[in-house]
């Protein structure tokens, strides 16, 4: 029992990063119907940024929300230069551009930062703590902290403000939205900022858990994959249950399944996406989608 | 005689092109070091696998970013069949292929549910996985350190014949196994041409540009689809096999995710939906790397500490960039730019003005 509830847990901080980087999916899902496959790739190079501020002997608390901010005009970047050329074409061409990037991104990274595995401190003391009577690290509970706070702060932002109802109306009617007086083309980009600055709190979450390498997200993006299409690929909230659901389902299955073991957790993620997709492709949370002939 | 002389004249001038391409690849080794035709083995490799890719991403309008896992099992078949049942390894390489073949068949039968965008993250998620499932069953693919494959010797008659040719020493096994790849992609490439030109390509043409009006003309998208995910796994089975084969060895990281990436960068870069495309991307995608690296350390101003970097990181960035541009600036490739520019030379020198006529150019993407 004690067990479980510390796989559990660790599960959890686990499905916080995930959710933070399958709901920057979402957002750019939701701004213009394309999986970035080079999210995770963005979230690892600022991740680098935040490193460099680090061992530079800035604070760990005031490198934080300088890289978000910066990954933030990164984002913003990115779909002005990058994505915007190829706004209308075909979904091929969108997720070629992507993986584009994703490749270029990372090479860029080993390019700048070398490929030698860092280690990326973190605030939070590994030592653990007594809950109700399973013991659990500062650590993960630090990450579930810091991973809810983002999610309710892009859940206001989106929900309670003007500028986030603008953003969903310029994803949900282009047409009506510019008719209205929206400038729908810097939504869009504002849709890339945001979850830029969202998927690198998971990178600086995920960091200290593995090492900083240029590869570090390569297999957290699966993760985030697979936690955004189990909440359905246009749901916020989808994507943070799912987040969540995943992480606690690996953990277990990497603790409990002895053919799963450590390194076939990957493949439980793959299992998930492709069942989902095939049996539920609208997810959990989705809505059905209907199409026009 | 006659007729002979009939149908040479009147050949277009592309089969002339053809022969000479065939001609250059089946002289070559007799020309350059037994080294330097092991590195056109993995060119013709690579041309084979993103023929493969192309007729399901360019004809049949699929995308697939788990190339490298299909290769992998290419490779793996033929390596157990050679080390643990002493099969003779040319026949390996069709059975190899008929395997990934069946295997790609029965993957696209989920995909027929998907969209292109989850088809694209089903695919994905298969390759970052497929390393740590070879890994797995340890006495059959030997776990990480993979299986070793002796250098196949090249039969007598073989060895006689290139020493003649060449007048110097007898045929290496790199240069027989550049041969056996050379005779496989002349081969697939005729097949390939063969499909798209007749039914199965109109087919998965017409699928790929508007699938409802496909189908409502009676052609079975379903089967068409899977058929093009079968094809093209058959093509990166044997591509696979080869690829084990010439290297020696297979293993996990044989083919890692950057793998896949690269066979996608070779369809794009080559051109999506032409023929002539796979061997331009096969070129491209082996000696991009290799010579961008080799430019930047000859360069004396470029500082070696920069350069070594470029050493690692050099092809991804490269490609990275080179995907992103060619995507934006011209989305059919180098195939699709030479004969856009080829198309308007030819109407120039015609005299027959476009914009006079408003004749439209013929779509390059149709072969």
């Amino acid at each position: 029992m004690q067990e479980l509830i510390q796989q559990v847990v660790s599960g959890l901080a686990n499905g916080g990063i995930f959710a933070s980087l399958a709901l920057a999916l979402v957002l750019i899902y939701n701004a213009m119907g394309l999986l970035n496959f080079a999210q995770g790739e963005m979230a690892m190079f600022a991740t680098f940024i935040a490193f460099t501020f680090i061992n530079h002997g800035v604070s760990y608390w005031f490198a934080l929300p300088l890289t978000v901010a910066i990954a933030f005009a990164g984002g913003v970047l990115i779909q002005r230069v990058v994505i915007r050329p190829v706004e209308r074409a075909p979904v091929l061409t969108l997720v070629i551009v992507t993986l584009g990037l994703a490749t270029l991104i990372n090479g860029a990274a080993g390019f700048f930062f070398g490929y030698v595995p860092r280690v990326f401190p973190s605030p939070f003391s590994v030592s653990t703590v007594n809950l109700l009577g399973a013991y659990v690290s500062y650590q993960d509970m630090g990450v579930i902290v810091v991973s809810g706070v983002v999610l309710v702060l892009i859940y206001l932002l989106l929900q309670r403000t003007t500028i986030g109802l603008t953003m969903r109306a310029a994803a949900h009617h282009r047409e009506a939205s510019r008719l209205l007086g929206v400038r729908v083309s810097w939504m869009l980009a504002l849709g890339w900022g945001l979850a830029s600055a969202v998927g690198t709190v998971s990178g600086i979450m995920v960091a200290p858990v593995l090492v900083l390498e240029p590869n570090l997200m390569q297999t957290i993006i699966i993760y985030a994959f697979a936690a955004a299409v189990l909440g359905g690929i246009e749901s916020p909230l989808g994507a943070v249950v799912g987040g969540l659901i995943v992480g606690v389902t690996v953990n277990l299955a990497g603790a409990y399944i002895p053919f799963v073991g450590g390194d076939l957790q990957l493949a439980v993620a793959l299992a998930i996406i492709v069942g989902v997709l095939v049996v539920k492709p609208n997810g959990l949370f989705g809505r059905p989608s209907v199409r026009n002939v | 005689m006659q007729l002979i002389q009939q149908r040479l004249r009147t050949a277009p001038p592309r089969y002339w092109l053809v022969l000479v391409v065939a001609m250059f690849f089946v002289g070559l080794p007799t020309v350059v070091s037994s080294f330097q035709s092991s590195e056109w083995t993995q060119v013709l490799i690579f041309a084979i696998v993103i023929m493969g890719l192309n007729i399901l991403v360019g004809y049949s309008g699929q995308i697939s970013l788990g190339h490298g896992a299909l290769m992998a099992v290419g490779a793996y078949t033929s390596a157990i069949l050679i080390h643990r049942y002493r099969v003779d390894y040319l026949v390996t390489i069709p059975i190899a292929g008929l395997l990934t073949g069946v295997v790609g068949f029965l993957l696209g039968i989920p995909a027929l549910r998907l969209s292109a965008l989850y088809l694209a993250l089903a695919t994905f998620a298969l390759a970052v996985v497929t390393p740590s499932l070879i890994k797995r069953p340890v006495e059959l693919t030997g776990g990480v350190q993979g299986i070793l494959i002796a250098a196949p010797d090249p039969p007598q008659f073989a060895k006689d014949a290139f020493a003649a040719i060449t007048g110097g020493p007898a045929m290496t096994s790199d240069q027989w196994m550049y041969y056996v790849s050379l005779f496989l992609a002349l081969l697939l490439f005729w097949f390939a041409w063969n499909i798209v030109r007749h039914r199965p390509g109109r087919a998965m043409r017409a699928i790929r540009d508007r699938e409802v009006a496909a189908a409502t003309f009676g052609i079975n998208v379903a089967a068409y689809k899977t058929m093009a995910f079968g094809i093209s796994a058959f093509y990166a089975g044997i591509a696979g096999a080869l690829y084990g084969l010439t290297s020696g060895f297979v293993s996990p990281d044989s083919f890692p995710l950057a793998l896949s990436f690269q066979l996608l960068v070779g369809t794009v870069i080559g051109g999506l939906g032409s023929i002539a495309g796979p061997l331009v991307g096969g070129i491209f995608t082996f000696w991009l790397p290799i010579i961008s690296s080799q430019f930047v350390s000859s360069q004396p101003w470029i500082p070696a500490q920069i350069a070594s970097a470029f050493q690692k990181a050099g092809p991804a960035v490269t490609y990275g960039a080179l995907l992103i541009v060619i995507m934006i600036f011209a989305p059919n490739g180098i195939v699709g730019l030479v004969f856009a520019g080829y198309v308007r030379l030819q109407a120039r020198l015609r005299g027959a003005g476009d914009r006079g006529t408003g004749q439209m150019p013929p779509d390059p993407q149709t072969v």
